[in-house]
């Protein structure tokens, strides 16, 4: 019985590594573009609904629908002045830069809110938790997990039943032709990162909410985010999803066994998948 | 006038590909564009629009310089391609192959998603399918399709015979003047003499990155051509 | 009458002044401070790990973002060597470089089945499971890390001698041993680059960087190529990872393995100073320090600065500050391009 409540406890964790996942994955299959500051990012939109929870006295869940917009343009203004500028077929540039921007996330962030961790106060939430029959699951954990699904039939809905959808497949195709419909792909991409950061921001409310975080946790989140990615296949947000509850399974199993090697247990989930499927499970398209 | 280039080059990095083209397009009009293999075809055809800039004043639409403007408002302004290879989006069904040719732009015309389907009824058929799991002859049907979409002012069509059976490019052919019919200039760009003078109102002829030839099909003989399409020795 | 040389006048001034200056730093203990062999220590091993990571993925197209797990392991060999093995820290230096080897192996089977940014990323969660595994490692301090043992750090081969030339105490000592050591690993490793480019590998190197395709089809075997210059950074990374913790004498999982310190300054250094040159790691990690001493009182907002500066550079000068320098002036202090020389050509073409 105690496995059943360890996979389950797994999956749910998955969720929340999906949403890690979620926006990545969205820009990742559009542009091919690594964001080694995705991580930071997510952090950075912690402590901005932290600081609406604070500040303004808002509730944890309007917070973050006000810094939703926020997230929006900042990443739409990253992709126009940044990113854009160094997309190209050679995978360095846009590497480098996005590593730059994670540092000085980090370093920024550790300036301005110091190296405390923080956490934003859920309420009656914090600790509740459910009575399924089998298994008891936290109220958080359970929400997180629905988040997951909302967002990716969402994402999905979009991307395959909008003409904003429709853009962004036939640039992440070819862009030449895409611009030969009179869609700039500068513009689809900037949609695509605004996107994601709204994405990132409804992950950072749970990693807030959750756990405690600081300003160097980033990096570690964008280690589970992309392997997610990755193990799930390019493109395929389902395959993400299965992607991040693969590495919450495998982190909650290692756990079990010895808690000292959750997060080890992740990453050689990950390594095993990688060696029997380089592309991933759920390839949609063609790296 | 629609389209004009005025002594327009272009070259890949050392090699020249256009030597000062010029070529002129007028409202309703049909021109063709023929030439071998390297001649500048394509070339000029992506220096108009847009996928290779050029000098402001090098093409003008309306008499406006816009040899320097991305392809996205090239394609706003009413100028739309089929390119050449077809270029269908590979994750994009038929339907939603044609429906991204009107997304950014709907012109004044005839042209909707019933137009196009009653102009090649086998994609009504096939509209659900991926675009390229099409024969060539259908691919190409959707990306001529998916060009006039925008209902644009003038269509480009960049080798839409190549690689295609003889019956299918008859087929292909026969709905060029349904879509003159419905208003829009056309630009053939053709390998196949026989089938541009067959089309066109005015007929240019290039060889190796110039104009050699300008003349209405009915006023060329034989001979004229052979000469602008192989060089002066043939 | 005619021969390709990659000789320049430039590069035959730098080969000699390459010599005064590793002379002069030889003999720099006697006058300077320990401040000084100290900070010089620090430049020295980042400027070798920089070189290695230009090697790998400014000549070798090897975007790794995995070093910090050779820098790991060689640290966590030598101490191993020094304290399970009893061995002297000197030697256990080399255990360090072979560790990196051995790393090297495995990592590069796993992660050459991956691609571009796959294999960046696959890179990391490597390095980040060889940390955590050695954080298991109880018996040289599990995740808190430990330090080299007294008796160890008293006996390093040639301090006694060190300390009875300059009559400087024990640390001081072995800072300069330190110091002396870090010096030969960087003209090693400099050399080592500039030997490996000018040779026939190097010639089927930059083929590869330039269209892998194309040089696969006139024969050069692009596979072995990768897995030779990937075990020829890692063994040597090992080796400075070593240097590095030897010279502090305290080692914690965190510390060897950090990401930050062992590739993402490392990656700006190269980035800032020019990807692909030999000069660039050189003018990279000068100005690297010169921030570093200028802000060192400003905590983060140095890092911060960092970060920017990298972002700044890759927006507006790709090829860094030497590659502006050498576009300007044609200069190329480390030639590894063959020219034809001989008589002037006379006539067309």
């Amino acid at each position: 019985m105690i496995w059943v409540d360890t996979l389950v406890q797994g999956i749910l964790l998955g969720g929340l590594y999906a949403l890690f996942a979620a926006g990545l994955s969205l820009v990742f299959g559009i542009m091919r573009l690594v964001n080694l500051a995705h991580g930071d990012l997510i952090v950075f939109a912690a402590y901005l609904v932290l600081m609406g929870v604070t500040l303004l006295g808002l509730s944890p869940w309007v917070a973050a629908l006000i810094a939703m917009p926020l997230m929006f343009a900042l990443g739409w203004l990253l992709q126009i002045g940044v990113l854009n500028r160094v997309l190209g077929k050679d995978i360095l540039p846009p590497l480098l830069v996005t590593f730059g921007l994670s540092v000085a996330l980090q370093n920024g962030l550790l300036e301005a809110f110091s190296a405390d961790s923080r956490r934003i106060p859920a309420g009656a939430l914090e600790g509740a938790s459910l009575d399924l029959g089998i298994v008891t699951v936290g109220v958080m954990p359970l929400l997180t997990f629905i988040s997951a699904i909302i967002v990716i039939v969402a994402l999905n809905a979009l991307f395959y039943h909008t003409a904003l959808g429709r853009a962004f497949r036939a640039t992440s195709d070819d862009a030449v032709t895409a611009g030969l419909m009179g869609i700039e792909p500068k513009r689809v991409f900037a949609m695509a990162t605004g996107i994601a950061m709204v994405v990132v921001t409804i992950a950072a409310l749970y990693l807030g909410m959750r756990a405690n975080f600081d300003p160097s946790i980033g990096p570690a989140r964008l280690i589970y985010a992309f392997e997610a990615v990755i193990i799930g296949g390019l493109g395929s947000l389902w395959g993400t999803l299965a992607g991040g509850v693969i590495i919450g399974v495998a982190q909650t199993f290692g756990a079990a066994v010895n808690p000292e090697w959750q997060i080890l247990a992740g990453h050689i989930a990950f390594l095993a998948v990688m060696l029997l499927k380089p592309r991933g499970l759920f390839p949609r398209a063609v790296d | 006038m629609l389209l004009e280039t005025h002594n327009l080059t272009a070259s890949y990095g050392q090699f020249r590909a256009l030597f000062g083209v010029d070529i002129a397009v007028d409202t309703g009009e049909c021109v063709a564009i023929i030439g071998a293999n390297g001649a500048g075809k394509s070339t000029l055809m992506r220096s108009i629009t847009g996928i290779i800039r050029n000098e402001p004043a090098m093409v003008l639409h309306w008499g406006e310089p816009i040899g320097a403007r991305p392809s996205a408002e090239i394609m706003k302004r009413g100028i739309a391609m089929v390119p050449e290879g077809r270029r269908l989006f590979p994750s994009l069904s038929v339907e939603e192959n044609l429906l991204i040719g009107g997304q950014a732009r709907k012109g004044d015309g005839p042209w909707n998603l019933e137009a196009v389907y009653d102009l090649f009824p086998i994609l009504r058929e096939r509209r659900k399918n991926a675009g390229t799991a099409l024969s060539g002859g259908q691919q190409q049907m959707v990306a001529i399709g998916r060009a006039l979409m925008s209902n644009p002012e003038l269509l480009l069509c960049d080798e839409i015979s190549l690689g295609l059976a003889p019956v299918v490019i008859r087929d292909i052919y026969a709905a060029l003047p349904k879509v003159r019919a419905g208003g829009t200039a056309i630009v053939v760009v053709e390998q196949d003499i026989g089938k541009a003078l067959a089309v066109a109102d005015r007929v240019y002829c290039m060889m190796e990155g110039r104009v050699t030839l300008v003349a209405k099909p009915a006023d060329v003989t034989r001979q004229d051509i052979h000469a602008a399409y192989f060089g002066e020795a043939a | 009458m005619y021969k390709l040389t990659t000789r320049t006048r430039a590069g035959t001034a730098t080969a000699i002044l390459i010599v005064i200056l590793v002379l002069a730093g030889l003999a720099l203990p006697a006058v300077a401070t320990r401040g000084i062999i100290q900070d010089l220590f620090f430049i020295l091993t980042m400027l070798t790990l920089a070189q290695l990571w230009n090697l790998l993925a400014g000549y070798g197209g090897l975007v790794s973002v995995g070093q910090q797990a050779f820098v790991g392991i060689g640290a966590y060999a030598m101490f191993a060597g020094v304290i399970l093995a009893g061995w002297n820290p000197v030697w256990a230096i080399l255990l360090g470089g072979l560790a990196g080897l051995v790393l090297a192996v495995p990592t590069a089977f796993f992660a050459f089945r991956l691609q571009g940014a796959y294999f960046a990323i696959g890179t990391w969660v490597i390095a980040e499971v060889t940390r955590l595994l050695v954080a298991q490692w109880k018996t040289l301090g599990g995740g808190t890390g430990t330090s080299l043992p007294r008796e160890a750090t008293s006996n390093i081969l040639g301090t006694d001698a060190i300390r009875a030339l300059f009559g400087v105490r024990e640390a001081a000592a072995r800072d300069i041993l330190a110091y002396w050591l870090a010096l030969l690993l960087v003209v090693l490793v400099t050399g080592g680059i500039y030997w490996l480019l000018k040779s026939r590998l190097g010639l089927a190197l930059s083929a590869v960087r330039d269209n892998s395709e194309a040089a696969r089809s006139v024969g050069v075997d692009t596979g072995r190529l990768k897995w030779a210059v990937f075990l020829i950074a890692a063994a040597a990374t090992g080796l400075t990872g070593a240097l590095i913790f030897m010279q502090t004498a305290r080692i914690s999982p965190d510390a060897a393995f950090a990401v930050t310190d062992w590739t993402a300054y490392v990656i700006f250094i190269v980035v800032i100073g020019g990807i692909g040159t030999i000069e660039g790691p050189i003018l990279g990690v000068i100005v690297f320090f010169i921030l570093r001493s200028a802000l060192a009182d400003y905590g983060s907002w140095y890092l911060m600065t960092l970060g920017l500066i990298a972002i700044v550079v890759m927006l507006f000068a790709p090829k860094g500050l030497w590659g502006l320098i050498s576009a300007r002036s044609g200069l190329h202090l480390f030639p590894v391009r063959r020219r034809l020389t001989g008589p002037k050509i006379e006539g067309g073409f």
